[in-house]
């Protein structure tokens, strides 16, 4: 289904819709006041930008640096080439383990590696720790957001979710409540666990520690009570030293959702005696498009979703109807690297206005990135007509006179042409919209008139 | 410039010379007025933007050369759209292949407002007594950089309301949402029809609820969009492109 379809669906229900776009404006207004209370935030962007740019220079030497570091501090590391992999390694270690349930905080590279229906279909049941996905989980969906999982789901539907799956209440929506009620059930699948797994999100190459950041400590509560920690890591996660860190956890939460800092930062630096910390380091088509020179500033992206929250597209249509694991500005250039048929509607999801550009923290180019996906996409899956169509135009514009006669006659036709032809079901411009009324002369011809003759 | 005329081309985008010829006209005059020599070259189509951001950049590159044979000899290039021009002057370089283009377009090619800015630090005397709806147009704001788009934390300017200072009864109007897109986005408005009205529906009813008495922009295709939409439903917020506004106040 393209981009299109989805999200003309969304709108159906206007209120829904509209409430989702304010919702997420909200956001993005909390995300400038804080970002205001930073006189350095450019300079900040600026220097995170370059410390990702030399990371994704020196990527090969400063993954083994990690490796070594990490390996020294007891840390057991595995390679993983692609989401197959990666989940293999994942349930070898649950199966060696007897573990047939696992604790899982927020990670979207597990998102995007599939894992859950994976390990289900192996027999292992997976509990969501964090609230949103806890919630979208319940439902058998995805996350809508990579920071918000469940932003597409008001307190109603919570309520009544939760009233079917905890037994809360039924009609109560207060967040209190219905908070508690969580704490409470997942609680209990916390001291069960014998495993967590956990996402990264910055790996520091200088110590072989890594850092995960979430609001609900449940990271912390799963991996402190498990005997094992696995945590996934995509390979570009990584930053040179311990003092780059300062930059990127100023912009992360504040561009995120407008905190200062998340209310949790966990350094991991070695297993507790006794216990063991598994970091598998995915590839997953990453090292594919670092090769590809218009498209590697993508892989900068540290996942703060501030590009979605910003962008007039995405709070119009949800995150569903980008159907990729990452949505919005920031999926629609990463994902065509992964799959380019299948999210080949994904770059034209876009005015090219440029807010996701000047809102990203590590100031990734990601409307200049659409664009030029939209170039590769016009070459691999070419669409005739259009095709046609624009070679025709391509033609039209190289020759003064054809251009003139187009001109000409498109006036002519919205003169003279009956309403009933010119918002016919075939106009998509003229359903919600009236053609412009076309003057006698055009331009030109005014010129002519009254100008040329005086040159 | 006082004591040489510029010799300005004038380059008026094919849907304001087709379906605005008013906003063309007013270009010429404004440019006239400020005792510019302004030439029209006649033989000048389209720079090929709807076809670049289609996905077909590469079917542009005779356009390009035909625009920049028709005005290249000019001392300026100026055009009442920030989109064209910001096509012309961005992406030109890398589809001709022409990194030393860029200095060349950098010192010649403008959009009107900026122009009248940034050489000949205009400011505009006279009167216009109504509460102005200003659509900042992305490709104008962010993309040739004519005011700090809100999502920036560098100290505030706008090159296009700077212009108004000095202009006695204008009351700019203060919007929810000072710079979100009006959906318009070229064939996003078609291949995206329902997202591109929600947001087109949404910039109006700022506009509604802010008092705007007329609409202006920097971009027609912006305007155009949101006229339609009204014209649909029945309102009527006029419109007026910011050279009508300008050559009325001047004239």
């Amino acid at each position: 289904m393209s981009h299109s379809i989805a999200s003309t669906d969304f709108l159906k229900n206007e209120e829904h819709a509209k409430w989702h776009d304010e919702t997420l404006w909200m956001i993005r207004e909390k995300r400038d006041l804080a970002s205001q209370k930073v006189p350095e935030w450019e300079n900040l962007r600026t220097l995170a930008s370059s410390i990702k740019e030399h990371v994704l220079s020196n990527l090969d030497h400063l993954l083994l640096e990690f490796e070594a570091n990490a390996t020294k501090n007891g840390i057991q590391v595995h390679w993983a080439k692609d989401a197959q992999e990666h989940n293999q390694f994942v349930l070898d270690i649950l199966k060696k383990q007897s573990c047939a349930q696992v604790v899982k905080s927020k990670s979207i590279l597990t998102e995007e590696c599939h894992l859950n229906p994976f390990l289900e279909k192996n027999g292992i049941e997976v509990i969501d720790t964090d609230l949103g996905e806890r919630i979208v989980q319940f439902l058998h969906q995805p996350p809508s957001h990579i920071v918000l999982p469940a932003i597409h789901l008001k307190k109603r539907d919570i309520s009544e979710l939760f009233h079917q799956k905890l037994q809360t209440e039924k009609g109560n929506e207060d967040p209190y409540y219905l908070t508690q009620a969580a704490r409470n059930h997942l609680r209990e699948k916390f001291l069960k666990a014998k495993v967590a797994i956990t996402g990264v999100n910055f790996g520091i190459a200088e110590t072989g520690e890594f850092v995960v950041c979430t609001n609900e400590g449940n990271a912390d509560m799963g991996v402190h009570l498990a005997d094992v920690h696995i945590a996934c890591m995509g390979i570009e996660k990584l930053i040179p030293r311990r003092n780059d860190l300062g930059v990127f956890l100023r912009l992360l939460a504040r561009s995120a959702t407008g905190q200062a800092i998340t209310n949790y930062t966990s350094h991991f630096r070695g297993p507790e005696k006794g216990k063991q910390i598994h970091l598998i380091l995915v590839d997953n088509g990453r090292t594919e498009q670092l090769g590809r020179e218009k498209f590697r500033n993508s892989l900068k992206c540290i996942r703060c979703g501030a590009c979605m929250n910003t962008c007039p597209i995405y709070r119009r249509s949800g995150g569903f109807s980008y159907q990729s694991t990452v949505p919005g500005p920031i999926g629609s250039i990463l994902s065509p690297g992964l799959d380019l048929k299948k999210y080949s509607s994904l770059p034209f999801a876009s005015t090219l206005c440029g807010s996701c550009t000047d809102v990203c923290p590590v100031k990734i180019n990601i409307h200049e990135q659409l664009y030029e996906w939209r170039q590769e996409i016009t070459k691999a899956n070419p669409n005739y007509a259009e095709s046609l169509s624009m070679k025709l135009a391509s033609g039209i514009f190289k020759s003064p006179l054809a251009y003139r006669i187009s001109g000409f006659l498109m006036r002519k036709l919205i003169i003279n042409l009956p309403d009933s032809l010119l918002y016919n079901p075939w106009n998509v411009w003229g359903k919600g919209r009236k053609l412009p009324k076309a003057p006698q002369e055009s331009f030109r011809n005014w010129y002519l008139n009254h100008r040329k003759d005086e040159q | 410039m006082a004591q040489t005329k510029p010799h300005v081309g004038l380059f008026i985008p094919c849907y304001v010379d087709q379906f605005y010829p008013q906003v063309g006209k007013a270009t010429l005059e404004i440019l006239e007025k400020l005792n510019c020599n302004v030439s029209y070259p006649l033989n000048q189509t389209c720079c090929g933007q709807p076809l670049a951001n289609s996905g077909y950049e590469r079917d542009t590159k005779d356009a390009c050369q035909h625009f920049l044979s028709s005005f290249l000899q000019f001392d300026f290039i100026v055009s009442p759209s920030g989109s064209c021009v910001h096509h012309v002057k961005e992406r030109y370089p890398k589809i001709l292949h022409d990194p030393e283009l860029q200095s060349l377009l950098d010192s010649k090619i403008f959009e009107l407002t900026e122009f009248l800015h940034d050489i000949l630090s205009l400011e505009i005397q006279g009167t216009f007594s109504h509460k102005v709806g200003y659509h900042a147009s992305c490709h104008a704001l962010r993309g040739l950089g004519l005011s700090k788009s809100s999502e920036v934390n560098t100290a505030p300017f706008d090159k296009v309301k700077s212009l108004f200072e000095k202009v006695e009864g204008l009351e700019w109007s203060q919007l929810q949402r000072s710079d979100e897109c009006c959906g318009f986005g070229g064939t996003f408005s078609v291949k995206e029809e329902a997202i591109s009205l929600s947001m087109g529906k949404d910039r109006l009813t700022d506009h509604h609820e802010a008092g705007t008495e007329i609409l202006t922009a920097t971009d027609m295709s912006c305007l155009m969009h949101l006229q339609a939409i009204e014209d649909k439903n029945q309102s009527s917020l006029p419109v007026m492109h910011l050279a009508e506004i300008i050559n009325q106040i001047i004239s």
